[in-house]
């Protein structure tokens, strides 16, 4: 049986080892990883290769497609949840790196029913454009004020200048942070 | 956001003329299309119901269906109202951001007098009867969605009113006359209130009213006055659905494995790596290229990633942005199509005193809008297809897919979803991602959505044409400008297309003049060329189009001329404005609100005003340089006439997002190839502005009472000349070539 030792986990993807196969970098059926992710407070198994990065997991595996595509790479931010509630690029993290953490997504960030203080300040005011980034921008946004109840413009900067938006909406999502940490002191 | 069909917004007779046109593009007769026509000069809504296209009974039908299902009231294909009093509008154009469908069901709330706090919007299917008033077709570009649809939204409510009004009439047994609506409710003069819910069982058995009067605007509630957007809660919690969230039973995704170089082709490619990744389940030759088919994108990517292609590279293997530089300035001196002529250019040149010459270098550009296209398409084994696709033209889509897939385009329903950002890009004529995903659907016999990586977008071509232009502007010895030469090289974005034979006209490419064809400043002596680049690149309307590097030499040359003459730029403008009353209150509120001459220490301000798609907007641009030669833009403020501003803060929001566009592109933005190829590929070589770069945008509204003009784009093409300016005025270096190159 194929077994293999990734990020510091042992795995077993119950493929049986073809004639003259190499374990884990090479071996093409390196899938069917059983994985235990707890999501937005639930326990999901996961079936999908080690290697694939949170966000497809999320998207394509779980449908929770709230959690955005931009770049893959990790420079636009539109791919962002929280792990252990901190800000982390989906895209480029594989998910035996999120085995046994706490993921929080977009759906999940509304506590029930109730918005966020982030997102109720984004509506007030009008911060959103097209949207597609916003999920991440958000995200960024709930995990800095997680941190610091009152940031200061360079905090805002520091914390989310790698979200990207191509709508520009940065100028309302500076004013929709300081917004949200007003309705947060509430 | 995109596509302008004229080089003026507002010029009547060419848009009926070209829309007319556009119409017989989508196969709509002529004589439906003078039907649309008069929904657009305002005989009335229901005159929609009988436009019938050629396009696609079925299509009508289907749509119709659409809009008057289920329980309710429908008045019209506009909006409905549910019995428990939920008013959905149908929104016939794409939201990509710009706040569309805020601003059409302000329009129908406030004729209807509904709750505007509970209106809810869908996008309407795709069907002829949400065709553009003017283009013919159903589409969204040109920043027109907002004026185009204004009369016929309005009417839409006012309709469904009468039609409610009517009805507690009836059941009060008093005159319709004596009653009055509000928020949602129809109350009499005693007191009684009906809500609109409870009355859409008896107003959907009235027959419509043959006129409705609309509100005059002094009477408006909504309109003019600031709303919030409907589709914030959707887009704060995660729930709004965008193209590439499209799921479909049985669907796979795709990821298309590209030519190297536009217009390669597959010469061989071997499958077996890529069909060796768990999950994938087809590797297939296509139109676009080699698709991976999988259970999921993760799946298709590492299988794409593994393919290995022999391409036929063809004749643009060799495209190098330097050599290609040489042949566009070469391009300068052969003849070409004549935009704009005016008295004698050359005799006025001889007479003048001071002459400016100067040479502007515009790049390519990429749209990088943050959603990277996509489409999914089912091309069904009964000869139906289905198309889910974030795009801004879905009429031309339907005819390309119905092309594709082999079937009339009747058989071809075409879904709208929310677009992640558009810019132009999802308003392609020849329906790139669209056509693609109906191919892929068509080779494996499944549903398949073809998402592409940052990648593929970015190196994806249909990018704003490279643009040389040498411009000369010859002065008086009073420092006016008397002659006036511009010669434009760049690619045409119409040719080839099926626009052409309506959008060029005796070898010109209007897209690519616009804004250098009708200089509102006064200058009797006016010569603008245009000569035409090879093709080659796909290029494509990037918001504002040709006004993106029209604007800048415009403004730039006009500002040189001011300091040439001795003149403040402001004043020197209001000088030769004498024609154009909004461009004079404009600019002297500028010169107010951005307190013009009195910038802090150390800070500078350049200025620039431009009229785009029936809007003038003028900007100032507050800046510091920093050591090292880079410039922080600290301020930027800006003075909007559209003519009546529907949603006051949705203009705003515009001007600042087109303000963060245009410095992206000012600052960082190029797309150039070596050796046939993009060198460029995601957002580490294509930068764009980030949160800790933007400057604070302040705009205020002129509520001028002119006809509406739009708000997508108009905020662009200002940025980089003012941009310029100011850093002239900081460092004394005019920057005519983009992006600029500081330090």
């Amino acid at each position: 049986m194929c077994e293999a030792r990734a990020w510091g986990k042992f795995y077993r993807c119950g493929v049986a080892k073809p004639a003259g196969g190499r374990w884990l970098a090479t071996c093409p059926n390196l899938f069917g990883f059983l994985l235990k992710l707890t999501i937005n407070g639930e326990s999901v198994d996961v079936k999908a290769s080690a290697d694939t990065p949170l966000l497809w997991v999320l998207r394509d595996e779980l449908g929770m497609s709230g959690t955005k595509f931009g770049c893959g790479m990790g420079l636009c931010g539109a791919c962002t949840v929280h792990i252990d509630g901190e800000a982390t690029r989906t895209c480029v993290l594989p998910i035996a790196a999120a085995e046994g953490k706490k993921i929080t997504t977009i759906e999940g960030l509304a506590r029930s029913g109730n918005l966020h203080p982030v997102q109720q300040a984004w509506m007030e005011l009008d911060v959103v454009q097209c949207g597609y980034c916003q999920s991440g921008q958000i995200m960024s946004a709930a995990a800095l004020l997680q941190k610091k109840a009152k940031p200061t413009d360079g905090d805002i900067d520091d914390a989310m200048a790698g979200n990207i938006c191509r709508c520009g909406t940065y100028e309302r999502i500076r004013a929709g942070i300081k917004h949200a940490a007003e309705l947060a002191a509430k | 956001m995109t596509p302008t069909f004229f080089s003026e917004g507002q010029k009547h007779r060419e848009r009926q003329n070209a829309a007319e046109q556009a119409a017989k593009l989508a196969g709509v007769s002529r004589r439906s299309f003078l039907k649309t026509g008069a929904v657009a000069a305002g005989a009335g809504l229901l005159i929609g119901f009988r436009f019938t296209p050629k396009l696609s009974g079925a299509v009508e039908a289907a749509a119709g269906g659409g809009a008057l299902t289920g329980a309710g009231f429908a008045p019209n294909a506009f909006l409905r109202i549910a019995p428990d009093g939920v008013v959905t509008i149908l929104a016939k154009h794409s939201e990509m951001g710009q706040g569309v469908y805020t601003s059409l069901a302000m329009c129908v709330a406030e004729e209807l007098d509904a709750d505007f706090s509970k209106i809810t919007v869908e996008a309407a299917p795709s069907a002829m009867l949400y065709a553009h008033t003017a283009f013919g077709m159903q589409m969204t570009g040109g920043s027109t969605s907002t004026w185009e649809a204004y009369e016929q939204m309005r009417q839409a409510g006012a309709t469904a009113r009468a039609l409610l009004v009517e009805a507690a009439a009836q059941r009060w047994g008093v005159a319709a006359a004596t009653l009055r609506t509000e928020n949602g409710f129809v109350v009499a003069a005693d007191g009684r209130r009906a809500g609109y819910g409870e009355l859409t069982a008896a107003a959907a058995k009235l027959p419509a009213p043959t006129e409705v009067k609309l509100k005059a605007p002094s009477q408006f509630g909504l309109i003019g006055k600031k709303a919030h957007r409907v589709d914030s809660r959707a887009k704060v919690t995660g729930q709004a659905g965008f193209g590439i969230d499209v799921r479909v039973p049985g669907m796979l995704t795709a990821v298309i494995v590209r030519p190297p170089v536009f217009g390669g082709k597959v010469k061989s490619f071997d499958a077996a790596p890529a069909k060796a990744v768990a999950g994938v389940r087809h590797v297939v030759a296509v139109m676009a290229g080699v698709a991976v088919v999988a259970d999921n994108f993760w799946a298709a990517k590492k299988g794409a990633a593994a393919l290995t292609v022999i391409w036929d590279n063809g004749v643009l293997a060799s495209l190098d942005s330097a050599r290609q530089g040489a042949e566009y300035a070469a391009l300068l001196r052969k003849p070409g199509a004549v935009a704009k002529k005016t008295g004698d250019v050359a005799k006025a040149f001889a007479g003048a005193t001071t002459t400016i010459e100067a040479t502007f270098e515009f790049p390519y550009l990429a749209h990088a809008a943050m959603e990277p296209l996509n489409a999914t398409a089912h091309v069904k084994a009964d000869g139906t297809v289905e198309v889910w696709a974030p795009t801004q033209m879905q009429t031309v889509d339907q005819m390309a897919a119905a092309r594709v897939a082999g079937v009339t385009p009747d058989k071809v329903t075409m879904h709208t979803t929310l677009l992640g950002g558009g810019f132009g890009r999802k308003a392609n004529p020849a329906s790139d991602f669209v056509v693609e995903a109906v191919d892929v659907s068509k080779t494996v016999g499944a549903p398949v959505r073809v998402v592409w990586t940052r990648e593929d977008d970015m190196r994806g071509g249909y990018y704003r044409p490279r643009t040389l232009v040498a411009a000369k502007l010859g002065l008086d010895a009073a420092g006016k400008p008397v002659s006036w030469e511009n010669q434009i090289v760049s690619q045409s974005l119409i040719k080839g297309t099926a626009f052409e034979a309506f959008m060029f006209k005796d070898g010109l490419d209007g897209t690519q003049v616009e804004g250098l064809d009708d200089v509102a400043y006064a200058v009797a002596n006016v010569h603008t060329e245009w000569h035409m680049a090879p093709m080659g690149v796909p290029v494509l309307w990037w918001r504002s189009v040709g006004h993106t590097f029209t604007a800048f030499v415009k403004e730039t040359l006009i500002d040189d001329a001011a300091r040439a003459a001795g003149r403040d730029p402001i004043d020197y403008r209001i000088s030769l404005l004498a024609e154009h009353p909004r461009q004079v209150a404009i600019l002297k509120l500028l010169k107010e609100k951005s307190n013009w001459g009195h910038a802090p220490q150390g800070r500078f301000q350049g200025v620039a005003i431009h009229e785009s798609f029936g809007s003038i907007v003028g900007q100032v641009a507050e800046i510091s340089v920093v050591a090292g030669g880079g410039v922080t833009v600290h301020k930027v403020t800006a003075v909007v006439d559209c003519g009546t501003a529907v949603n006051p803060d949705g203009v705003r929001a515009q001007v600042m997002s087109a303000v963060v566009y245009g410095l992206s592109a000012a600052l960082h933005g190029k797309i150039t190839f070596k050796d046939g190829r993009v060198e460029q590929s995601n957002f580490h070589d294509y930068p764009v502005q980030r949160i800790n770069e933007v400057p604070v945008v302040e705009t205020h509204i002129i509520d001028s009472g002119a006809k509406m003009g739009g708000m997508g784009e108009p905020g662009t093409p200002p940025l980089a000349p003012a941009l310029s300016n100011a850093i002239l005025a900081a460092t004394g270096k005019r920057l005519r070539k983009l992006p600029f190159e500081l330090g």
